[in-house]
């Protein structure tokens, strides 16, 4: 006791000197913190964006190269390959000022044009720990990809020319607009933003998936089938190919998913996760449902799941658990299946590469069972006024949440489709959609590109 | 002198290659065909797109030897083809009229 009172009495003086001190170290450590935090944040939001772009190129452009006749298969790249150009530029000019400017319901503004006010120095709105620019260029890579994923319902018919027009319009009248109102400030569904109608969409089941899933139904049914589709053989021309492609998918949406936590955290992990836990369940759903229904487990059909596991656990990642991402995972995986193998020859349109039945119809699913198994067990971001941790789907008692998903979904598709429509129509009339018969039969490689993919005797 | 032209599997021509040096015949020509005689071909399934596959690859050697030693490589192409399965291919034999090597206007059987 004596002891104590000494040793308060000597340091009393010492502290009062050593007060503006004590707090510039304070101050010091504090700023070494966050220095530390946002070093580590970047690294893996750098690390991220590149992950996402290589899920374009060349993941995505290798799996449906592969899927294609091998007289398409440049064709078929160049139309993924060419929007990591394209979108680029286009998001340099507004489409990053679109999506994420301003905090209005439906659509950014111009207060990023041009990239103005977006530099190194943090978004707090976004991501505070990371820089603007860091922040800009990650979602770029969404932007990229969304429009690519369509070229599979369109592929081995679409001119060129069309290609990249319709592209454009699409980035500009259905992908920002829809990432502005699930992810934007004020953004309608935005659940952390205030939204209206808040949506749980953690990495853009809603955004990426059922846009350009249900974009590339209406593409497959306004440009029609191709010439002798489905009588004249239409094989895949390599499935080694396919798989690397699909395999790189897989990696890459560690990227694109524990990436969307926007920072190196614990829900980082967890959408980690939760999307790998998710493509496994679905491989082994869509293969198990083939071995049944067609006597033979095949690669193509592992690979499909896969994807379709990753498109449905995309909204899910950063709010549900392991088990929910397998069981979220096994449903997709066997929904898909059904679309692509029985539902899809009934109707008999020709989405080439399945990009309805796996993106569309795997989105729409994830969307829906994001709102049944998102718990704020797993993501405790959402909060109310008073600062109260509040619950997120069905399995924290919240069931209206599935009914606000299906709302975002109703605006995805309604979006989609509306969209869609109107630029194919312009397009249409502007340079024409689709290629000539001649030019089919060439196919798109010699004809819009004048080259070839293999050429064994050079 | 004959010409045998002999369509076999394709995981069969190394076998057929090694047997047809051993007996010392140095002289072929490899390519590869797709092709069906009876059996039919197959079924695949791409995403529950089903396809007829009646095509199917093979290779196609073709070797011209001197008349006398032409049932010793049939005997040795056959045994080495061989796997007793459907599909193993087929063997033709043709008359030669002439042969010509280009680099220094040999003819006849001297120039195989």
């Amino acid at each position: 006791m004596k002891v104590c009172a000494l040793a308060a009495l000597s340091s009393a003086p010492l502290l009062a000197q050593g007060t503006p001190d004590l707090q510039a170290k304070i101050a010091a450590i504090d700023a070494a913190a966050r220095s530390a935090q946002s070093a580590g944040d970047n690294a893996w939001m750098l690390v991220s964006s590149a992950l996402v772009l290589m899920m374009t190129g060349p993941g995505l452009a290798l799996f449906y190269g592969g899927l294609v006749r091998r007289k398409n298969v440049l064709g078929t790249m160049m139309q993924s390959f060419v929007l990591m150009a394209v979108v680029t530029v286009l998001w340099a000019v507004v489409g990053y000022s679109l999506a994420f400017g301003g905090s209005s319901p439906l659509l950014g503004d111009f207060h990023f044009a041009f990239l103005r006010n977006v530099g190194i120095a943090p978004n707090a709105d976004y991501a505070p720990t990371i820089p603007h620019q860091t922040f800009m260029v990650y979602q770029l890579m969404f932007a990229i990809i969304t429009p690519a994923l369509i070229s599979g319902a369109f592929a081995e018919r679409m001119k060129f020319s069309a290609m990249l027009m319709f592209t454009v319009l699409w980035s500009l009248l259905v992908y920002f607009p829809m990432a502005h109102m699930v992810w934007g400030k004020g953004g309608l569904l935005n659940a952390f933003s205030g939204g209206r109608i808040p949506c749980l969409d953690f990495a853009g089941g809603t955004v990426v998936h059922i846009t350009s899933g249900v974009s590339a139904l209406v593409c497959a049914l306004y440009l029609g089938k191709r010439l002798g589709y489905p009588g004249i053989p239409m094989k895949p021309h390599s499935l080694v190919l396919s798989f690397i492609g699909a395999c790189l998918l897989w990696v890459g949406w560690f990227g694109f998913n524990a990436g969307s936590a926007l920072a190196a955290s614990g829900l980082a992990t967890s959408a980690f996760v939760a999307t790998h836990f998710g493509a496994a369940a679905a491989a082994l759903g869509w293969m198990a449902a083939e071995w049944m229904h067609n006597r033979r487990p095949s690669v193509l059909g592992g690979i499909s799941g896969a994807v379709a596991g990753l498109v449905a656990i995309t909204p899910a990642s950063g709010f549900v658990q392991p088990f929910s991402a397998l069981l979220i995972g096994l449903l997709a995986g066997l929904v898909c299946y059904a679309m692509v193998v029985a539902i899809k020859p009934k109707f008999g349109y020709d989405d080439s590469l399945d990009a309805f039945g796996v993106h569309g119809c795997g989105g729409t699913l994830g969307a829906i069972l994001t709102g049944v198994f998102a718990t704020s067990a797993v993501n405790a971001g959402l909060k109310d006024a008073s600062g109260r941790v509040m619950p997120l789907g069905m399995v924290d008692g919240n069931g209206g949440q599935v009914l606000h998903q299906l709302i975002g979904c109703a605006i995805a598709w309604g979006l989609g489709i509306v969209g869609t429509l109107v630029i194919l129509k312009v397009c249409d009339l502007v340079v024409g959609l689709r290629v000539t018969k001649e030019q089919e039969i060439e196919g798109l490689d010699l004809s819009m590109h004048g080259e070839e993919g293999y050429i064994f005797e050079a | 002198m004959k010409k045998i032209e002999a369509i076999i599997q394709p995981f069969k021509l190394d076998e057929v290659k090694e047997a047809l040096k051993a007996i010392g015949i140095d002289g072929m020509t490899i390519t590869d065909v797709r092709g069906h005689g009876r059996q039919k071909g197959h079924k695949e399934i791409y995403r529950g797109q089903e396809y007829n596959v009646d095509l199917l690859a093979k290779v196609k050697v073709e070797l011209v030897v001197a008349t006398s030693r032409a049932e010793e490589v049939i005997q040795t192409l056959v045994a080495a083809a061989r796997t007793g399965k459907i599909g193993d291919g087929k063997i033709f034999v043709f008359d030669v009229a002439e042969t010509i090597r280009i680099r220094n206007d040999d003819r006849g059987e001297s120039a195989l």
